[in-house]
């Protein structure tokens, strides 16, 4: 009695693959990771959020790590995936360092490495659902790029994931400049996440920054931004709103 | 060498502890005709001595080019040479797309070296007969390997392959020290010199050599017949003369005028046939 049409594909005729589900929706998400080069190399910030839809369930989730000597990954999108990308570059690092020989793979590597990665996935409507920043320095260079979770990717001197981009990267258009300064750089990216605070549901007020320089990698204590609530359009906020809501 | 019992197949050992395969195919790449490389801190030259078997036919290729910054010049069974040049191309390719950045040649090499020692090492393959000559750069400059049969590979400053190969090895001890501070046209001097030693006597010209270079800033590519021809007749001039020999107190000159040609053809080093 074939006549109630299945939702589910006919399992034999997918062969090999038909015991496997493809990503449909995220689950767990971190939200925008915004970043910037500056005189000595690359800084990154991101909140430690992990979403669970609208619940803002994990509050202690890093999103930014190190890969090797020289880059620093950050994601934002599914926590899980962003952690199975983690083992991919562990991997592709412990290979890289077996060759035991003076080249070693860098921020550039590594962003085309995972462009490829995005990309296949997207094409096999399997993609891993994150956007990615991946910043660092080698020998001088500083590189910043992102990928999406279909495999668009670019570098520029400044970048954004989901809503940094619409809310962050305005505010860098106009106030990024050349070699800014360490605090400079900072004062930039704390700006753009408290505007990301105040906008975006799904950020906290408990943020990590990341800076990457020929040194190495550091990564900041988790810290807070003072907020400030009294501006008089937030009293009524309904005062001069038109319409019946 | 004489042909023994154990000689058979790859997989035997002698008694004394040899693989008389391997040993065989390396005399395959001293049969081969001539090829030479030599480096300096940023650039690489590859040359070969190319002779063709009648006037009617065109000569063999024997120098390859990888990639941008990567070249090869074998001596040896070509045809293998040709089946590995293509595999060198394919794994640079790949790396330069999944990487957006060229394969460090140390690498390459690592590579190389372990496909061939594969064939050492199975009973139903037999070892690759090319020596290959491997010039590239990476981020810590300029290299010259040499990848053998056997699966074994070294880094040079300067070396020679093939038939009257030991002539050109000579005039490349004498003057390998000039060669990390050498000027790149000089150092495509110094190539054509070690060639001419591999000819024996017979006159230099650019229909039987052919020379390649690769550089920070240049890469890779065969320098054409009308260039080498130029650079020959620049220092020939001077050659017939048999200034005093080029020995290792010379300054690599870079005008052609001043240049002592190195032992004139036919006259010094014996070849020693390996």
């Amino acid at each position: 009695m074939n006549f109630m049409a299945s939702k589910q594909p006919e399992n034999s005729l997918l062969g090999p693959e038909s015991d496997s589900q493809r990503t449909l929706y995220p689950y767990v998400t971190g939200t925008s990771v915004v970043a910037l080069k500056y005189k000595d190399g690359i800084l990154m910030a991101a909140d430690m959020g992990g979403s669970y839809g609208s619940t803002l369930r994990y509050k202690n989730v890093e999103r930014m790590k190190a890969i090797g000597k020289h880059s620093l990954l950050g994601a934002s999108g599914e926590i899980s995936d962003f952690q199975e990308i983690l083992r991919y570059l562990d991997e592709l690092i412990l290979y890289d360092n077996m060759w035991d020989d003076g080249n070693s793979l860098g921020p550039k590597e590594v962003h085309n490495y995972l462009t490829r990665v995005m990309y296949n996935r997207r094409n096999k409507f399997n993609p891993l659902w994150n956007s990615l920043v991946l910043g660092g320095i080698k020998n001088g260079q500083k590189y910043l790029g992102t990928v999406s979770m279909i495999g668009v990717n670019f570098e520029d001197n400044h970048v954004a994931t989901g809503f940094g981009n619409h809310l962050a990267r305005p505010i860098l258009r106009q106030e990024w400049h050349e070699n800014l300064s360490f605090e400079d750089g900072v004062r930039l990216l704390e700006k753009c996440m408290r505007v990301l605070l105040y906008r975006d549901r799904s950020a906290i007020n408990k943020l990590q920054i990341a800076k990457i320089t020929e040194e190495g990698m550091t990564i900041s204590q988790p810290y807070s931004l003072k907020t400030y609530w009294e501006f008089s359009a937030f009293e009524n906020p309904t005062q001069g709103a038109v319409g019946s809501w | 060498m004489f042909r023994n019992q154990y000689d058979t197949d790859v997989t035997t050992w002698s008694p004394a502890g040899r693989l008389f395969q391997v040993e065989y195919a390396m005399e395959a790449v001293k049969q081969g005709s001539a090829a030479i490389g030599l480096r300096s801190k940023t650039h690489i030259v590859l040359g070969c001595v190319n002779k063709a078997n009648s006037e009617l036919s065109s000569h063999q290729k024997k120098i390859f080019k990888v990639d941008d910054h990567i070249g090869v010049a074998i001596a040896g069974l070509t045809a293998d040479g040709r089946v590995l040049s293509r595999y060198m191309r394919n794994e640079c390719i790949n790396y330069s797309f999944t990487y957006e950045s060229p394969l460090p040649v140390g690498r390459l090499v690592v590579q190389l070296a372990d496909k061939a020692q594969v064939c050492t090492q199975r009973s139903w393959k037999r070892p690759y007969g090319v020596g290959l000559l491997v010039a590239g750069l990476d981020e810590s400059g300029a290299h010259l390997y040499y990848n053998c049969p056997s699966g074994n590979y070294f880094e040079y400053q300067a070396f020679a392959i093939g038939s009257r190969s030991q002539a050109a090895k000579t005039y490349l001890e004498r003057r390998f020290e000039s060669f990390t501070d050498a000027s790149r046209d000089d150092l495509v001097k110094d190539a054509l010199m070690a060639i001419r030693e591999t000819l024996q006597g017979e006159t230099l010209k650019s229909s039987v050599c052919t020379i390649a270079v690769v550089g920070v800033g240049e890469p890779f590519h065969i320098l054409d017949q009308a260039t080498v021809q130029q650079m020959i007749d620049a220092f020939e001039i001077v050659g017939e003369q048999e200034g005093p020999a080029a020995a290792a107190g010379q300054e690599a000159s870079a005008e052609p005028e001043a240049e002592q040609g190195g032992a004139a053809a036919g006259e010094g080093v014996a070849p020693m046939d390996i």
